[in-house]
């Protein structure tokens, strides 16, 4: 499987795009560093763009490299390897390299600036959120690509994956929670963030950040539910499941698949 | 050597193969004939195992190969379409097909038998449809193993290649292997092929050699014989 990964990871690497996302996030995070003084403003400012850039850029990657190299995996399952090397290999390799080229952008401006400056913490929740957004888009677009052959199709359901999360979700939930503001919906809220990697993210990091101005309903929910650390480490574990329930699903879409 | 047997699979409503068996002991080249969507992809990919089966057992060398992977090392296969990641060089792509079976090869030869020296350092996706075809070639003919199956070798090549090809075939079964071949092209089949077995909707509708063929459709070349075969199936 390593070799799949490492073939993969230098195949996108080498591609052009792996260098413009490279340097949109180094260009995006110097300019926020450097023009603003206060470093917990920009690592805010770049929250709002990682939270949702992050997602649209592993969807669109997973899916394109998926049918992109179609005719590839046909050459792959004729070799003696198991079917779900290949695909969770391709999987990571898509998803690595994707979160290296957002942790070289953010962190060289970083280290530039001086993370030392007190705010080490901050940045590195910036970084592990940021790739736990792209491994968990990634294995979502491959979910999609996977199930169908018709490649309109597959992009269309990815794209309309991530508009649910990044901006649907947070609307419907926001009526709901006017239109039944008589009952009690702690524990509503806070499943129905459980339900969306990028609400939660968004959390996660707010908590780290300890602003509950910008915490909103389900933040304070959150925090005065789980304080702060126990809500940090429920959250990164609600995460993991977000990474680890689709890379069953491709394993188990992988063995059952007619190529 | 391969042994089909009942083997059953349907793609929604179609039945891309019908209960069909077929045994091959024997060296020599097979070409697998048939009209478009009779089957002909779908036999080969299930005896790789791309295609996972409804019915039935596919043996090699008498073992079962169902669900397995470790009998592919002792297949040589050429896919039909050659389209590869394209940022990496030919030299790395052959690098890692090595690594995954590792085996003797003889690679370099292939490479200057079809020209590709000057193309080792480029990056696959600057090649040409042709020299994708060549590159796919050389990943399937340098391991040495006594099964070859290859799904339309000659698309895109040029005719010197063309010409290299059937010469590599024509050793590979001087040496005693067993090469299955699907294609096209008439002419290329009548040329390299000892026996044809012709696939209509699903099911064997003819095994045999050439000359069987001929004798049993009064015809004198291939391609008509095929039509007439055809032809006395739709009546």
């Amino acid at each position: 499987m390593i070799k799949i990964i490492t073939y993969c990871f230098f195949d996108l690497v080498r591609s052009r795009w792996s260098y413009v996302y490279f340097s949109f996030y180094l260009l995006l995070s110097f300019a926020l560093l450097f023009l603003n003084n206060d470093t917990s403003k920009a690592v805010i400012s770049l929250m709002n763009i990682i939270t949702v850039l992050t997602p649209l850029i592993g969807t669109i990657f997973g899916v394109m490299y998926y049918y992109n190299s179609r005719e590839f995996i046909e050459l792959l399952l004729s070799q003696p390897i198991k079917r779900s090397h290949i695909f969770i290999g391709q999987y990571l390799g898509v998803a690595i390299s994707l979160s290296l080229s957002l942790i070289l952008g953010l962190g060289i401006p970083f280290l530039l600036y001086g993370v030392l400056q007190g705010s080490t913490s901050n940045f590195l929740i910036l970084l592990t959120v940021g790739s736990f957004l792209t491994f968990i888009f990634v294995a979502l677009a491959y979910n999609i690509a996977l199930t169908h052959e018709n490649k309109i199709k597959g992009f269309g359901y990815a794209i309309l994956v991530w508009l649910l999360m990044a901006v649907i979700y947070d609307g419907v939930f926001l009526i709901s929670l006017v239109m039944f503001q008589e009952y009690p919906l702690d524990n509503a809220s806070l499943i129905a963030t459980a339900f969306n990697p990028i609400d939660l993210s968004r959390i996660l990091i707010l908590l780290k950040l300890d602003i509950s101005a910008l915490l909103g309903y389900t933040g304070a929910v959150f925090k005065s539910f789980f304080g702060t650390s126990l809500g940090l480490i429920t959250s990164l574990f609600v995460l993991v499941l977000w990474v680890v329930i689709p890379i069953f699903f491709i394993y188990r879409k992988a063995q059952r698949k007619d190529f | 050597m391969i042994e089909i047997s009942n083997i059953c699979k349907k793609f929604g409503k179609v039945q891309v193969l019908d209960q069909l068996d077929l045994t091959i002991n024997t060296q020599g080249i097979f070409a697998i004939l048939g009209p478009n969507g009779s089957g002909k992809t779908t036999l080969i990919k299930s005896i790789l195992g791309m295609v996972l089966l409804d019915k039935g057992d596919i043996k090699i060398k008498g073992k079962s190969v169902l669900q397995q992977f470790e009998y592919k090392k002792e297949i040589s296969y050429l896919p039909q379409i050659a389209n590869f990641p394209n940022n990496n060089t030919v030299s790395e792509l052959i690098k890692l097909i090595k690594n995954l079976r590792p085996k003797p090869t003889n690679e370099q030869e292939l490479i200057e038998r079809f020209g590709l020296a000057p193309f080792l350092d480029k990056k696959l996706g600057n090649l040409s449809g042709g020299t994708k075809q060549k590159v796919n070639i050389v990943l399937t003919f340098m391991f040495d193993n006594d099964l070859i199956i290859l799904d339309e070798p000659t698309t895109g090549l040029d005719p010197i290649s063309l010409i290299t090809l059937k010469k590599l075939i024509e050793e590979e079964k001087q040496r005693g292997k067993t090469i299955l071949i699907t294609s096209h092209i008439m002419s290329f089949v009548e040329e390299v092929a000892d026996e044809i077995v012709f696939l209509l909707d699903g099911e064997i509708y003819f095994k045999g050699t050439k000359e069987q063929l001929y004798s049993k459709t009064n015809k004198q070349d291939l391609e008509q014989a095929i039509a007439n075969l055809l032809l006395i199936n739709h009546d």
